[in-house]
């Protein structure tokens, strides 16, 4: 990579990460919302063990979905209302670099701390350790795909006034096949079966939305701004 | 060679035709002053010089090649600001102003202690701009001028909420750069003052009833 590139990289990234520390308040709502949305499931069914062991993996990854989704806004709403994303698609660099340094960003603020928090949630929905171990196992490889997927949704959405719901439309479709793979690997640990064919999956998916993300959400801005 | 052309570029906003068949030509050390009306078109025409938006017909040259082929080639030579302040106000104008310098590949820091101290930020570098003024906020986005090595400046009101100091110290800036060969267009409703070189105005003429068709 050209050395400007990568120091062009390191700058949005910094910056970004900077600007979510000086919100630190704000990042702490979808995490909530993430631990919130687990612990209705055995308030609103029933506390029994084998039922919730059963749901687990599935309501983790859901409420998972639904907290990324939620926020998504913080990826590019505040530099399209304050003029900056006009000046980040001017700058000479290539676009789909800064918007990949945005998107590690948002995962490192996001989709890291809930990888971090799964353990508890494992712990309330009663699941063994092996199987917490698998479920941060898919968070680690599936959340990086959540928050590039988003970030297409996000863009195309950003120029929009009330863009949210539309943004759920597009986007959750998307996020369908991590959720199936990454529910169906923590299942098959659960079951002591073999699970690396789904990991291989996720892994692909996670190298294909790193390698187009950045390019199509990257295109989305530049018409997002006309 | 230094030339930014335009040949017979349209822009339309929704059903409305804002120009037609606009040719412009400017050259090292020309300044062109955009006039017109409100909703005559002169931001939308700046945003498609930029690059920012596409003509409904025609296109921009740039020595001769067409902006959007050229992509970072033509970018390298540009500064547009817009109405937008692009400050962020959680961030303090060093730290405005070193990511604005990564982005356009400055990021000396004591060019940049520089530029804010003769802009009369000294004291505000490490005070988040949130608590500066309007006219403040407007004069850090302004040091961009000073750091800036672009061909091309694109500005969109630059004189808003600015004092007379401020002002005499960005016709200052605008006589640097046309006088080193740069090309300068700026929308203003206000004539620019005290500068001498190849002035030269536009005016977008104001949209006649009949035009708007819905």
């Amino acid at each position: 990579m050209n050395p400007s590139v990568s120091q062009a990289f390191m700058a949005v990234l910094k910056r970004d990460l900077m600007l979510s520390y000086r919100h630190r308040n704000e990042l702490l709502n979808p995490l909530f919302f993430f631990v919130l949305v687990v612990m209705l499931f055995p308030l609103g069914t029933s506390p029994d063990k084998s039922l919730l062991l059963t749901m687990a993996p599935g309501v983790i990854w859901v409420a998972a979905l639904l907290a990324a989704m939620l926020s998504l806004e913080i990826l590019f709403r505040s530099d399209y209302e304050d003029g900056t994303l006009e000046q980040i698609i001017l700058s000479p660099h290539p676009l789909a670099m800064l918007v990949l340094a945005k998107v590690v960003a948002h995962w490192l603020v996001t989709g890291f701390p809930m990888l971090l928090l799964a353990p508890l949630l494992g712990i309330f929905m009663y699941l063994p350790e092996q199987g917490i171990i698998t479920l941060m196992l898919t968070l680690l490889i599936g959340t990086p795909v959540l928050s590039l997927v988003g970030a297409i949704g996000m863009a195309l959405t950003v120029g929009l006034r009330r863009g949210g719901m539309l943004l759920s439309l597009l986007v959750l479709p998307l996020y369908i096949p991590v959720l199936i793979f990454s529910a169906s690997t923590v299942d098959a640990q659960l079951a002591n079966l073999g699970i690396s064919g789904q990991v291989y999956f996720l892994c692909a998916m996670l190298v294909l939305a790193i390698t187009l993300a950045p390019v199509a959400a990257a295109a989305a801005l530049k018409i997002s701004i006309e | 060679m230094t030339s930014l052309t335009t040949r017979d570029i349209a822009c339309t906003r929704g059903y409305r035709d804002l120009f037609a068949g606009l040719n412009l030509s400017l050259k090292a050390g020309d300044l062109l002053r955009v006039e017109g009306p409100n909703g005559s078109g002169k931001t939308s025409l700046l945003r498609i010089l930029a690059g920012l938006a596409q003509p409904a017909e025609g296109e921009v040259l740039w020595d001769d090649l067409v902006i959007s082929s050229l992509d970072s080639d033509y970018r390298n030579q540009l500064l547009y600001l817009g109405h937008k302040p692009a400050i962020k106000y959680e961030l303090t104008p060093r730290e405005n102003l070193t990511f604005a310098g990564h982005l356009a590949d400055f990021s000396d820091r004591q060019s940049i202690d520089a530029a804010l101290e003769q802009l009369g930020l000294y004291g505000f570098e490490d005070i988040l701009c949130a608590h500066l003024s309007a006219g403040q906020k407007r004069r850090v986005a302004l040091s961009l001028l000073m750091l800036s090595q672009a061909k091309v400046w694109i500005l969109d009101e630059p004189y808003t909420s600015l004092d007379v100091a401020a002002v005499a110290f960005l016709e200052q800036q605008f006589q640097r750069h046309l006088e080193s060969g740069g090309i300068l267009l700026l929308t203003s409703h206000q004539p620019v003052g005290r500068i001498s070189g190849h002035l030269r105005s536009l005016v977008l003429p104001e949209l006649s009833l009949q035009q708007v068709d819905v």
